[in-house]
């Protein structure tokens, strides 16, 4: 393989920095030798040769950024023609990908006039949420790090325990440099043995510590679950209030890219059936750190549900001491027509649907629920009272779901404010699949929410 | 042959039960190979090997997706085991599995169009890389979550118990995996009712970026059975003789109703722990060190050499051929068309309720 592409080196890489050469032209390199380091927005990597041969010309600067996969980075001319690999053929296009899901939303009903009791009594929020003071853009990475950083220096008792958290920075590398400040009695890296960490984390949250226990992902949660929900969640009742679990549980819960059906899972509505928990499951890098901060002050048992696909991405958060109240929606996005809720990722599709259906005319309110456990139905019932229209959007299954939830809340408390019934848009109600065409089909898709949206307004 | 003997004994040593209270099997000898069982051997290993670089680029291309651990370096294990296999016996492992599934005689155009997520993938293009099977070959998967194939291929071994079928189940897992909890609670079950699994730990030193005496008290892996009085032995999984040798016996053992068998092989992956790994863990001269001094295939090269088995140009035939079938399979998992957008709900359920 004479010509070498800039791999992908992660399944969310698009583009990468060419940080450096380590060969130059003229060299022999052995198979495995590294030749050049890339820098992805995760982590510096090095890049391997698969086969031996002559460096006989480099196509891409040493500094260059933005280098899209695929580009031609380096040639290396085989040493033995027999033992270079045949040239990869282009692969065929294969079938168009038909967009949309299979199902077709049900016709809603007309309007009907109920007798419900109307928004809860607690005060809701009803205006957009915006900083006060100065800001500064962060990844929601940097800023779950940072809410860890400042509690830990201020508590001693606040210690972080997983798998990789610590020399390896994380395994998507949110604990990033918390090893070198705290030191190895507070950044604890642990055996793969999430049953055990999990229980021995609560064991010490018992003991009158603070634990940060990290999973991988939440699908290994599940290896722990009876644990947060035997061990944690119920203490406080079992043992008449004597008994407390400070413990927060945190880490990239839901959907990544093509990883399929056992890595791929929202926990949001198990979780969030569980009285004695807290459920927390931000979208924004403002939010994730705000109410990281109050989970790790709170004195409950937290379920903190991340989002891989959003650690990357940039948001203003409030400089300072930002803490975000647990329990409280927020209105991200202000509208007259129609309230699209959603939390976590889906609150990025809410928003990208709103905006389609803004040049449509319609004018969109979008809640980001933020807590998922106490849930917020104040917001949404009084948002619901302005828009009589309801669409609720989930990166999850729909049996069950916590747009199953809000749906009853709004059949109890909201049914003389609807228009039209409420809709929910999610994922299909499949294991995750594979193939590309297939999952991106069964994924909650912003198409889907304008059609609902529209729906709910009879255009 | 290649390795001196002063290394078999030192190996008989370091494995010496401490209490030898409960019936265990002598210590396995280095397997001695016909030309033909070397040269098929080699073959195995060889396509292992090319067909894993293969995929490292395809995943570079961005044509394979999601997470993809190859098992480059490891090639000795499972086809020093799976040549004492025989047809009906069971085979189950974890998420670095395309390496089993061709050592099982499973087609390398299946498998890599699994991993391009095509129809014609053996799991249709739903499972993946870290989920593949193949029930006629006796290859149960293919699992994502590390430690769960542990208790399924007891489960494996409990079913060709109770069929009375005369079969085996090999469990494979990695250092990291052993250790759940699950682990123990398979070792002890199996030992209880001495069900007939061979549990095999690929040690090859590292679970991602933790080395195995950063997260293991025990770190010498083949004594985790002792204290369920299951049998362990430790072999070099760089040598592909050494694994088959300790395959015989396991499996002699195994098969003759003596209950479980662990055998803790030492070896090593050149590459990362998956596509995105950094590699800060551990050092460049590490990998290469292992790489020039211990790589399985060109050990058994030199053996069929020095014993004068076959010469270059044989081999470079077979290096040719398997070269032949990757770029075939690639070529084909890049061609095959993706699954039809109607098999999104096939297969979640079998009755129609
Ligand atoms: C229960 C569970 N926890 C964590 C992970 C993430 N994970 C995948 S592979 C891996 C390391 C396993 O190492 P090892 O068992 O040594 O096997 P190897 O990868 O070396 O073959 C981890 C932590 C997972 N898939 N499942
Ligand atoms: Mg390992």
């Amino acid at each position: 393989m004479p010509q070498i592409l800039l791999p992908a080196m992660s399944p969310t890489m698009e583009e990468g920095t060419l940080a450096k050469w380590l060969v130059a032209v003229g060299d022999t390199v052995k198979p495995g030798d590294v030749i050049a380091e890339i820098e992805t927005d995760k982590a510096t990597m090095e890049l391997e040769a698969d086969d031996g041969g002559t460096v006989t010309a480099l196509l891409v600067a040493a500094g260059s950024e933005g280098v899209k996969v695929g580009t031609p980075i380096i040639i290396i001319a085989g040493e033995d023609e027999a033992a270079a690999p045949e040239p990869v053929k282009k692969p065929s296009p294969g079938p168009s990908l038909e967009e949309g899901r299979g199902d077709s939303l049900p016709a809603p009903l007309p309007g009907r006039e109920g007798s419900g009791e109307g928004a809860s009594a607690a005060s809701p929020a009803t205006a957009p949420e915006a900083p006060t003071g100065p800001t500064r853009r962060q990844t929601v990475r940097e800023a779950l790090r940072d809410a860890m950083a400042e509690e830990m220096r201020t508590d001693a008792a606040v210690f972080v325990m997983g798998e990789e958290v610590a020399e390896y920075q994380g395994a998507y590398k949110v604990t990033q440099g918390l090893l070198e400040e705290f030191g190895g009695k507070r950044v604890i890296d642990t055996p793969i043995t999430e049953y055990g960490f999990a229980g021995l984390g609560t064991g010490a949250a018992m003991g009158g510590l603070k634990p940060i226990v990290e999973f991988m992902t939440f699908n290994f949660a599940m290896q722990a679950i009876d644990h947060i929900i035997n061990s944690a969640a119920k203490t406080l009742y079992m043992s008449g209030g004597q008994m407390r679990c400070p413990i927060v549980f945190r880490g990239p819960n839901g959907a990544a890219s093509r990883v399929a059906a056992q890595h791929s899972q929202n926990y949001g509505p198990w979780y969030a059936s569980v009285p004695g928990l807290i459920v927390i499951a931000p979208y924004s890098a403002d939010d994730a750190k705000g109410l990281l901060k109050a989970a790790i002050r709170s004195p409950d048992p937290v379920v903190f549900l991340e989002n891989e696909l959003l650690y990357g991405q940039s948001f203003d958060v409030p400089e300072g001491d930002h803490v975000v109240p647990i329990g409280k929606a927020r209105i991200v996005r202000a509208g007259s027509d129609v309230t699209l809720v959603s939390y976590s990722i889906g609150v990025g599709v809410a928003l990208q649907a709103a905006e389609t259906l803004a040049g449509m005319g319609i004018n969109a309110e979008v809640i980001d629920l933020r807590t998922l456990r106490p849930m917020d139905t104040a917001t949404v019932l009084a948002s619901l009272k302005k828009t009589n229209r309801m669409v609720v959007v989930e990166e999850g299954w729909p049996a069950c779901g916590i747009a199953s939830e809000i749906m009853a809340v709004v059949m109890e408390k909201g049914f003389d404010d609807l228009d039209a019934p409420v809709l929910r848009v999610t994922n299909v109600d499949v294991p995750l699949p594979y193939a590309a065409n297939l999952e991106k089909a069964a994924l909650v898709k912003a198409e889907d929410v304008v059609t609902a949206a529209r729906a709910v307004c009879y255009r | 042959m290649a390795r001196s003997p002063a290394r078999n004994s030192a190996r008989k040593a370091a494995s010496a039960p401490p209490l030898p209270n409960w019936p265990r099997p002598d210590e396995p000898e280095r397997f001695v190979a016909s030309r033909d069982q070397l040269l098929e051997m080699y073959r195995q290993m060889v396509l292992i090997r090319r067909f894993e670089e293969r995929a490292g680029q395809l995943y570079g291309m961005g044509q394979i997706g999601g997470f993809c651990h190859l098992y480059i370096g490891q090639e000795a294990v499972v086809v020093g085991l799976q040549a004492e296999l025989i047809k009906g016996d069971s085979i189950i492992t974890g998420y670095r599995d395309h390496g089993h599934m061709l050592a099982c005689g499973i087609s390398s155009k299946a498998v890599m169009a699994e991993l391009t997520g095509r129809a014609a993938g053996i799991s249709g293009g739903k499972g993946g890389s870290m989920h593949m099977f193949s029930v006629e070959h006796g290859f149960f998967g293919g699992h994502g979550i590390v430690a769960a194939q542990v208790p399924l291929g007891a489960g494996l071994g409990f079913a060709h118990k109770y069929k009375n079928d005369g079969h085996i189940a090999v469990t494979y897992f990695g250092d990291g995996a052993a250790n759940q909890g699950q682990v123990y609670e398979s070792f002890n079950m199996a030992e209880l009712w001495k069900l007939p699994v061979i549990f095999v730990i690929e040690n090859n030193q590292y679970a991602m970026g933790t080395s195995v005496n950063r997260a293991s008290s025990e770190d010498q892996l083949y004594r985790r059975g002792e204290s369920f009085r299951v049998p362990g032995l430790q072999v070099d999984g760089m040598d592909v003789l050494a694994v088959r040798g300790a395959a015989k016996l396991a499996v002699e053992w195994v098969r003759g109703g003596n209950g479980p068998l662990l055998l803790e092989m030492k070896t090593y992956r050149y590459r990362g722990h998956s596509m995105s790994d950094p590699a800060k863990y551990r050092s460049r001269d590490e990998v290469q060190a292992m790489r020039e001094k211990s790589d399985p295939i060109e050990g058994l090269k030199k053996l069929i050499f020095d014993e004068g088995h076959a010469d270059e140009a044989a081999l470079k035939a077979i290096d040719r051929d398997v070269r032949d079938e990757v770029a075939e399979a690639a070529d084909f998992a890049l061609e095959a068309p993706e699954p039809a957008l109607s098999e999104l709900h096939t297969d979640v359920l079998l009755g129609t309720y």
